[in-house]
């Protein structure tokens, strides 16, 4: 039923689809490029159409043929020596190009038994590349990033810093200009969702609507990367990267504490812990000379995934899958390689073999731990071997940020190493119980051989090896998913793969400039939030014409301001932070506000702790989205239906959507009728002019004050309801209960009604809910 | 070029619609941005939204599919094992257990004594087949339905079984069988979802059931099945809150398309109209769908075709029913979910209120589809995550046993939509514990429903992360002996 509004938004938004891959675009009758490049033009097509049977994946290869490398394409064909796959310079010479090009199907590639083909532009382009001399090239992201030059750019007024020269460059060669800057209102309002995941407060929105100045933006968005609310902000993408959440996963899904994780996560970006400390801490604390408590804690990161309580499993089947999960993180959220890929066989695109996936696998092998563990801890502390135990003394030092209002015990799962080295072996097919060839630990070979020399054979030294000057893809990764979650897509698309199938950087020489800038600055995060937040780019207006809207549907040249649809934890944070409602307390155990009656109960075994849902109450009913407790088999629906991650494994970007649900969840949920409810009461009670306190809430929701007519409107839609709900006073009375929050006294039920239906109504508008 | 791959035409489909959608919302037709419906009901115009689906002509529309969660047992229902009783209390030979995995829950058993089936089976219909006698309804309408008795799987817990047969992977992370139908197929009805899940619950041990069972996984949350509960709200969030009637939340809604459209006009991203439409639609399902869910207007007959408590609801009797109301309107894939079916110990009591449970309204819904005209456009799945072993876990007494997983062989039956009724698929040998003729594995059993469906199991993939992901990994054959 939904599914063409949200294919619109796809297009728009996550942009599932690429415009900027040749391979994949509707470019029949597109111009051939001058220089056909093997990077941009035709890698991605052999490698979606090709390489599964001839290229990196030796059990599958195809008549000995390998095409993902220069000197096997230019060789003599294995079973017509006469023949060569490629010959440079003359395409009617090249095997390849005789077989992509002929009419006849039981010749032609790839086979249509493979439901794959390429387009008569694909050939095209592979019958100029061949013509120019097919050439290959490494493929970019496995290249360490050198500083480009900064571009010469037309405009020079324009840059504000380095971004802005990069994608000027880049707007330019579209003959595109950038939009003005944004007015003062929805700009200060992008920001403080980008770095506090709150509406800014009124005092901040007259303060700098009195100084829109470039001092003035500059010291608020200083002011904004000091708050607490940043570090908040910053953890929510990070739990999706670690998979966190406040329960095991499997059958059962019973409660585990590692809410202290989540605390110290908080902590570190509130500290501007550099990236380097920040990720190292989390793959190797327990490991580390003289470790701490918080690089202990840290190493919690590792233990988030997924655990059997399911009796009856095979232990070491379970054991194995904590240390694939544990693998394909790394590989996806630090590497942004789809090394989950080799688990079973070799890589069909990228140049990783199934050994070097166990070689990577080894690394993680040797935690002391086991796939079936009985429950340890309880009954309000729960976690697994290896654990540390949160002290009084933990408490009041170095652990002093862990949130921790009670007395009773708390244990948080750890990384901790075996005493002697666990074997690792090649599993056939990726089965636990198939054990082939023993391997040590190592690096893929293709992104940056692993100096033993240099690095132990450990954890700790796979971080050293991380963050080596020569590994092409840490910074690249990092900096591309920040600037992902502040202009809504990556430089390169696909976060998660920046292999062969992956997305090409729409601007290379920018994602470059990023990562070797923010590496030779000490890894500092809020720095690089900074530079984006502070660029001339990010401050453009989010007006799009018709004309821009058709030249660059995606936005990929950025001549225009980001305007997305806030994630699923700063809807709440919005509605609960506009209306009063909102505890801003940082950290601690999760809570359990309003949620639909019945889910968990229909759901369980019957077993366990979270078989039934026990809401809270008080406070703990208006804490922030992050906070509300995740029991992984039923997640909560007001998250999900706005595209948060349910926490099974590890995701570096989630979709934003736009379906009926959503809507949905706007007009009824609890939530958002007694945040309308008690704003208004808030209002009426101090004034009792409703232009005027349809004014303030209109600019403590949306962030801006109201144009005349949004006003007459709405002012209009109060007048008739406050007359229905004169003639309706039962309705009234049952209207105001929605909530737990205490009802004001002496209030007109008409008039409350009536200013709480449109406050409904401005929590459900379009903008209320964007990045503006 | 006749053979583009689907995503390239996803892309063209996209960028039209784009630029529909920038005439501004006055000129959109609201039925035009909907899934089209690929066998042409209702006369849409557009294009199937992945051309060149279906891949063939389709047996069937349309599938409700009743999950018996924590895996029932084949040798108490429709796999009839004489020798068994026979051999009550034998250990099972070791010639035929053949070294094969047990779970941690039975490989520490010093004994496999063999254990009969506590009920006894006949044989019914024109096909002969024995059924035993805790499903008497199943029986009246077993030249309706295929049993297939050589079904298996790989896993042997129930996390990862169920995870497989509704994801096609152990691990989940993938998208759902459901959720592939959505994609692949969309939805014929314009205010209801393509994929809809109700649960309920026996007395039995119970396995619990997991979101991730219908979850969408790589492919667009819009594919996502839609719980529908049976509590005062049928679907999430849809009842308007007390004191709110539905000729104020239109005013409301007036409004606020009103002001939408004004950002619209000031920003012009598109994605305000299509909020704007999202609320349209919700507040068409605020009356569809309670019409739909509202069981009481049923006539007398179908009250006592399905049983009372069809109008229980939260009843897997009440979810029969309802899902053929929701099939009815065109919902593409309905998922049940009964939970109960994990006889460790005390399989005789357990399995007999299981039984009585689903069997009258697992067999009412055949009949009433059939009444309709429906049941050859509606494929009916019956079935559980894996089977039970053939020896005794646990205490063994004269009346009660328990039995263990047993993925090797187990028992499922599908009815109607293309399906050869009345017949019995496979065989397995005579101790219930090896498949000996015609073993279907789970992979195939996708690869054969998605054929019924008019889909290709190797055509209908989705890109992500680098691969082309199918419901049926990279395994999976059609078997034709279960068509009709």
């Amino acid at each position: 039923m939904f599914q063409r509004y949200v294919r619109l938004t796809a297009c728009f938004l996550a942009g599932l689809y690429a415009c900027n891959n040749a391979a994949t675009s509707d470019t029949q009758e597109e111009k051939l490029p001058e220089i056909v490049d093997y990077n941009f033009n035709i890698r991605p097509i052999l490698s979606d159409k090709c390489y599964a049977c001839h290229g990196p994946d030796a059990n599958k290869r195809e008549a000995g043929l390998r095409l993902d490398i220069a000197d096997s394409a230019y060789k003599a064909l294995k079973e017509s020596p006469g023949l060569h796959a490629l010959v440079p310079g003359n395409p009617m010479a090249s095997a390849v190009y005789q077989r992509i090009s002929t009419k006849d199907t039981a010749m032609r590639m790839p086979p249509p038994s493979s439901n794959m083909a390429l387009t008569a532009y694909e050939i095209k382009l592979i019958e100029k590349w061949i013509k120019q001399g097919a050439q290959y090239k490494p493929h970019w992201a496995f290249v360490a990033p050198v500083v480009p030059a900064l571009p010469k750019v037309n405009n020079e007024q324009w840059p504000h810093n380095e971004i802005d020269r990069f994608v000027l460059a880049h707007m330019e060669t579209k003959g595109l200009e950038p939009n003005p800057v944004a007015d003062h209102e929805r700009l200060l309002k992008r920001l403080c969702f980008d770095l506090t995941g709150l509406p800014p407060s009124p005092e901040r929105m007259d303060r700098f609507a009195k100084d829109t100045s470039e001092q003035g933006y500059e010291r608020m968005v200083d002011e904004l990367l000091a708050d607490t609310a940043y570090g908040e902000k910053m953890a929510i993408h990070w739990m999706d990267v670690a998979r966190y959440a406040d329960s095991h996963g499997y059958q059962d899904d019973n409660y585990r504490s590692m809410w202290p994780w989540r605390d110290w996560v908080i902590h570190a970006f509130n500290e501007n812990l550099s990236y380097k400390e920040f990720i190292t801490w989390q793959l190797a604390g327990d490991m580390m000379p003289n470790a701490t408590r918080e690089q202990l804690l840290a190493s919690g990161y590792n233990r988030n995934h997924k655990i059997t309580e399911e009796g009856g499993v095979i232990d070491e089947e379970y054991r194995i899958e904590y240390v694939t999960d544990r693998t394909n993180a790394f590989g996806k959220s630090l590497l942004g390689i789809t090394i989950e890929c080799a688990h079973c066989h070799d890589h069909k695109y990228d140049p990783f073999s199934q050994k070097e996936y166990y070689e990577l696998f080894a690394f993680f092998n040797n935690v002391k731990e086991v796939g079936l563990q009985s429950t340890v801890g309880g009954p309000e502390t729960y976690a697994k071997t290896p654990y540390m135990e949160i002290t009084k003394e933990d408490l009041k030092g170095v652990l002093n940020f862990i949130n921790k209002q009670d007395t009773n015990k708390l244990i948080v799962s750890v990384m901790g190493e075996r005493d002697t080295t666990r074997k690792t072996y090649i599993l056939g097919r990726g089965n636990y119980d198939n054990p082939t060839l023993e391997v040590t630990p190592e690096t893929p070979h293709s992104v940056l051989p692993f100096d033993t020399k240099q690095y132990p054979a450990n954890r700790l030294g796979l971080a050293g090896w991380l963050f080596d000057k020569r590994n092409p893809l840490t910074a690249r990764v990092f900096v591309n998913q920040q600037w992902q979650e502040i202009f809504g897509r990556g430089i390169v698309k696909s976060t998660g793969d920046f292999g062969m199938q992956g997305d090409l950087p729409t601007n290379p020489q920018l994602l470059d400039w990023l990562a070797t800038d923010f590496e030779q600055h000490g890894w500092n995060i809020k720095r690089l939030m900074k530079q984006m937040v502070m660029s001339a780019t990010y401050r453009q207006s989010a007006v799009v014409s018709k004309e821009k809207l058709k030249a660059d549907p995606e936005n990929i040249y950025l001549s225009r301001g980001p305007r997305f649809r806030l994630p699923a934890e700063l809807v709440r944070d919005l509605v609960l932070q506009s209306s009063g409602l909102l505890v801003h307390t940082v950290g601690g155990p999760s809570v359990k506000p309003y949620q639909p009656k019945g889910l968990w109960e229909m759901a369980t075994s019957g077993r366990g702790s979270l078989a039934t849902y026990r809401q809270d109450h008080g406070e703990s009913l208006y804490r922030r989205g992050l906070y509300t407790f995740i029991k992984r088999t039923v997640p909560p629906p007001s998250m999900m239906i706005f595209d948060a991650s349910n926490r099974d494994q590890c995701e570096v970007k989630r979709a934003n959507t736009n379906t009926p649900l959503q809507a949905l969840i706007m007009l009824n949920d609890p939530t958002v009728l007694e945040a309308s409810r008690v704003l208004a009461s808030r209002l009426l009670q101090k004034d009792n002019n409703s232009t005027r306190n349809i004014e303030q809430a209109f600019r403590l929701i949306v962030c801006r004050k109201p144009q005349q007519q949004e006003v007459a409107r709405l002012q209009k839609y109060y007048d008739q309801q406050q007359q229905l709900y004169k003639q309706q006073p039962a309705n009234a009375v049952k209207l105001l209960q929605h909530g737990e929050y205490p009802m004001a006294a002496n209030l007109d039920n008409a008039s409350w009604a009536a200013m709480m239906q449109v406050i409904t109504t401005i929590y459900n508008l379009e903008e209320t809910l964007s990045k503006t | 070029m006749k053979n583009e791959f689907i995503e390239h035409h996803l892309n063209m489909n996209r960028r039209k619609f784009l630029s529909r959608l920038s005439l501004g919302v006055g000129s959109l037709a609201l039925g035009s941005l909907l899934i089209p419906d690929i066998f042409g009901k209702g006369g849409m115009e557009e294009a199937p939204f992945i051309p060149g689906v279906p891949h063939f002509a389709p047996k069937a529309k349309r599938i409700i599919y009743l999950f018996q969660n924590g895996a029932p047992s084949q040798l108490e229902s429709f796999d009839y094992k004489p020798k068994l009783r026979e051999m009550m209390g034998q250990e099972l030979p070791a010639s035929i257990r053949g070294g094969q995995r047990l779970t941690g829950m039975t490989s520490g058993q010093s004994s496999f004594p063999l254990v009969g089936s506590h009920y006894d089976f006949k044989q019914y219909g024109e096909s002969r087949a024995w059924i035993s006698d805790l499903f008497p309804h199943t029986a009246k309408v077993v030249d309706d339905i295929c049993i297939v008795r050589s079904m298996f799987t790989e896993a042997i817990n129930h996390d990862p079984a169920l995870t497989f047969f509704q994801t096609g992977a152990q691990q989940g992370n993938r998208a759902s069988f459901g959720s592939w139908m959505s994609y692949g197929l969309g939805s014929e009805n314009k205010n209801l979802p393509a994929f809809c899940v109700l649960l309920s619950r026996g007395k039995g041990n119970g396995q619990g059931v997991y979101s991730k069972l219908w979850s969408n996984g790589f492919l667009e949350s819009i594919h996502q099945g839609v719980q529908f509960s049976s509590g005062e709200s049928p679907v999430l969030y849809l009842n308007n809150p007390d004191g709110i009637d539905m000729a104020n939340r239109r005013q409301m809604l007036d409004q606020l398309a009103a002001m939408n459209d004004q950002s619209y006009k000031d920003f012009g991203d598109p994605e305000i109209n299509t909020k704007i439409q999202q609320y349209e639609m919700a507040y068409r399902m605020q009356t569809a769908v309670p019409e739909l869910t509202d069981l009481s207007k049923e006539s007398d007959d179908i009250i006592k075709l399905y049983g009372p408590d069809c109008l229980v609801p939260g009843t897997f009797a009440a979810n029969c029913l309802l899902s053929r109301k929701l099939s009815e309107s065109g919902v593409r894939f309905i998922q049940l979910y009964h939970q109960g079916w994990d006889q460790h110990g005390n399989l005789p009591n357990e399995m007999a209120g299981q039984a009585k449970d689903v069997d009258r309204a697992s067999a009412a819904l055949i009949t009433d589809l059939k009444q309709r005209g429906l049941l050859d456009e509606t494929l009916v799945i019956w079935g559980g995550e894996f089977g039970r072993t053939n020896f005794c876990q646990g205490k063994m007494t004269a009346d009660n046993y328990g039995r263990d997983h047993h993925p090797r062989c187990f028992s499922i039956w599908m009815a109607g939509g293309g399906v050869k009724p009345g017949i019995v698929y496979g065989e397995t040998d005579e101790f219930g514990y090896n498949i000996v003729k015609d073993p279907v594995h789970v992979h195939d059993f996708h690869a054969t429903v998605l054929h019924l469906m008019g889909l290709d199991h190797e055509k209908l993939t989705f890109k992500h992360q680098g691969r082309r992901y199918r419901l049926t990994d990279v395994a999976g054959k059609v078997i034709p002996g279960l068509m009709a």
